[in-house]
């Protein structure tokens, strides 16, 4: 083959591709998950004095990749919050889960002087030089659920209860069993603190009911589709046992479908994290699901308030104290068909 | 010997049925002729070579064997009902139909590392509210349709770009999955209640005669229709004659750029297969789906005897590979043990059964060669 053979070959091939483009775009259109925006949930209306305008507030915020549905209603959360408030400037960066690169993001909002800083890393550890720095620099950060190392890195920590989950949905599991039966455990990524806080706060709450046992226990990985074959495996495992608790609603898509594929119904399932789909299976209540523990995405619309009250110098009305907290735990509800109404609104699809 | 070895083209010889590839140029008449000569440039030993693939897929039966027994002991009551069967094959079909587009790669001398992103984005595809609104049929098609032009952009990227298949896919792999995060938002994205029919395919009032998986059904089809193309037309002879010595079968007349282009789209499309199937099991479609398939995937045709320089290779021994990596996987559920020790052990498995196939072949060569 010549030489401008070979090139003609490859105009073709790059006009072929051209040609490729061209129907990717139209395929695009494929690509929408648009529905009629109608409600814009936002967290708990807050009232009294501290909504009222005051000085401008810049707040920065850092977060991962949204990569798992929980994380995008972090990121959603903290926009409409922030949309509400006339006197809150809310600069956002696109997520990253590399951690030089958060790093980077976070330094060009300390560049910015952002009034205040809220940082949800992808690793507490690793971005916790960082978060000093920007203490430093005289801008108050608030740590969003991953903790750093040192509370020199944070003025307030606001975040979930990992422990208490697991806590909750077993003593839930053992109320509803009545303190007797056996229980199967469907947990997220294994070597993730927060599963093995789950799994520690689940374990512990079963000791309080010595008839019930834990016959088996599998470890998916926060998708569907590990979440579907693990729980097909359990399924096989464990012929008759009377609950089970998933550790995450997004995994339990998947484990939902391998119970409805086994035709299982001999047992209650509890999920975790609260996801729509699964809030609205507990609302039909036309499955083995019938509760699910939270893990509240609505702290991000938390950490944007205390940011805003932050930068003006306010404090919280309903507390005594001069000034806010250094740290605030949320609680994690057990979810179930009598209270449901009250938490879809804050569901994350 | 020089280079990889071994092009099985001359054991189906003459009897080959007629090329059924008409997406390939109509080959000329002395095409077989030219065929044999590519084979015969690469230095292939015809028969033995033979022998010595069926002996590898031996050992995997073998290894297979073991953990089937591992299995029975250590849960005799539960490990093998039917239910626990169907639920091994079923795990193993989507896995497994990837890795039948990846046996065809490997063994034409590629390597394609987007197969895992190519299903998380052609789930997620066709499974968005405007794809769903065309119904269970613009499910489909999306699906295979994503799968089909990814693949297509690898291979003409590879074939007519002339960049490295190990680049190209791995770009592939970024973008692809970071188009899935793009269109879903990060969201699961289940199927409404208009396409339920696929779902109802994972149900067991949907089995085949009340007792086989639809899923299963796909699973056999594609072997069936792999081994056929791979072993028995030109196509498949063409693509172990390019992977074993890509110079020779240019010189032999074939068009190794457009055949090259033609396995990215195999495996493309295989991926677009899978992920029907996934969203039949699942429901629904997210970006996080097909994580790490590539290198189970890879590892399955490897401990199935394929050669990773290409040019060599089976597809039973890949079906074999999944299969063992499945039944691992429900063993260890099914015994309560952690993911860690699941690890550790896999990798000795992986270790043990290429060993176990290489002692294998070397006794079988040395006692053939005196």
């Amino acid at each position: 083959m010549t030489s401008s053979q070979a090139r003609d070959v490859r105009r073709r091939g790059f006009l072929l591709s051209g040609g490729l483009v061209g129907a990717g775009a139209l395929a695009a259109a494929c690509t929408s998950n648009a529905e009629p925006e109608a409600k814009a949930p936002t967290a708990a209306a807050a009232g009294g004095a501290n909504d009222k305008p005051g000085k401008k507030v810049t707040v920065g915020f850092a977060g991962p990749q949204a990569d798992h549905g929980w994380l995008n209603a972090i990121n959603e959360q903290a926009k409409k919050e922030a949309g509400r408030y006339s006197d809150v400037d809310l600069k956002i960066t696109e997520g990253s889960n590399d951690a030089a690169q958060q790093a980077s993001q976070i330094q060009t909002l300390i560049n910015q002087k952002v009034d205040v800083l809220i940082i949800l890393p992808a690793d507490g550890k690793q971005m916790t030089p960082t978060a000093r720095k920007a203490m430093d620099a005289g801008i108050p950060v608030i740590n969003l659920d991953r903790v750093f190392d040192t509370a020199q890195a944070y003025r307030t920590w606001i975040g979930g209860d990992n422990y208490r989950m697991g806590l909750n949905a077993g003593n839930y599991i053992g109320k509803r069993l009545g303190g007797k039966g056996t229980v199967v455990e469907l947990a997220g990524i294994d070597t993730l603190p927060l599963t093995q806080e789950r799994s520690k706060g689940f374990d512990d709450a079963l000791k309080n009911y010595p008839q019930i046992k834990k016959v088996g226990r599998a470890a998916a990985e926060f998708n569907v589709q590990t979440g579907q074959a693990r729980m097909a495996e359990l399924l096989q495992a464990h012929p008759k046992f009377d609950a089970l608790w998933n550790h995450d609603d997004d995994q339990g898509v998947g484990a939902l479908q391998a119970i409805r594929q086994a035709g299982r119904k001999d047992f209650f399932m509890v999920g975790g994290a609260g996801a729509k789909s699964a809030m609205d299976a507990i609302k039909k209540d036309d499955s083995v699901l019938k509760a699910t523990v939270l893990y509240p995405p609505t702290m991000a619309a938390s950490a944007v308030r205390v940011a805003r009250l932050l930068g003006q110098s306010k404090i919280m009305s309903d507390l005594a104290e001069q000034e806010l907290p250094s740290s605030i735990t949320l609680f994690s509800a057990v979810v179930t068909k009598e209270n449901v109404d009250t938490y879809l609104p804050f569901a994350f699809e | 010997m020089t280079g990889p070895e071994g092009v099985r083209a001359e054991e189906t010889g003459a009897t080959a049925s007629p090329p059924a590839d008409s997406a390939a140029a109509p080959p000329p008449a002395d095409e077989q002729g030219r065929v044999e000569a590519a084979a015969a440039a690469t230095g292939a030993r015809g028969r033995s070579r033979l022998r010595l693939g069926e002996l590898r897929n031996v050992g995997l039966i073998g290894v297979l064997v073991v953990l089937v027994l591992v299995g029975a002991l250590t849960r005799p009551a539960e490990f093998l009902t039917y239910d626990n069967i169907v639920v091994i094959l079923t795990l193993a079909s989507v896995i497994g139909v990837i890795t039948v587009g990846m046996t065809f790669v490997i063994i034409g001398g590629g390597i394609d590392l987007s197969v895992g992103a190519l299903v998380a984005l052609a789930t997620v595809w066709a499974t968005t509210k405007a794809t769903q609104v065309y119904g269970t049929g613009g499910v489909i098609f999306c699906a295979l349709a994503v799968g089909v032009g990814c693949g297509l952009v690898n291979g003409l990227i590879i074939a007519y770009g002339r960049i490295v298949a190990f680049i190209v896919t791995i770009a592939m792999l970024a973008s692809a999955r970071g188009l899935a995060i793009n269109i879903s938002g990060g969201h699961t994205q289940t199927l409404n209640s208009d396409n339920q029919a696929l779902v109802n395919l994972g149900y067991k009032d949907h089995f085949l005669f009340g007792r086989i998986p639809p899923l299963v059904i796909i699973f056999a089809v594609v072997v069936a229709l792999g081994w056929i193309v791979l072993n028995r037309t030109t196509f498949g002879r063409r693509t172990f004659a390019i992977g074993g010595n890509p110079e020779a079968s240019r010189l032999a007349g074939l068009n190794v750029r457009l055949h090259t282009l033609l396995l990215y789209v195999v495996s493309g499309l295989c991926c677009g297969i899978a992920s029907i199937m996934l969203i039949i099991m699942t429901s629904s479609g997210t970006s996080a789906n097909g994580n790490l398939y590539e290198l189970d995937a890879i590892a399955a045709v490897i401990i199935g005897g394929t050669l990773l320089s290409g040019g060599r290779g089976t597809l039973i021994g890949s079906v074999l590979g999944v299969l063992v990596f499945t039944t691992i996987n429900d063993i260890f559920t099914l015994n309560n043990l952690t993911t860690a020790t699941q690890q550790i052990a896999k990798g000795v498995i992986i270790v043990i059964a290429v060993l176990f196939q290489r002692l294998l072949a070397e006794r079988r060569a040395g006692s053939s060669a005196s």
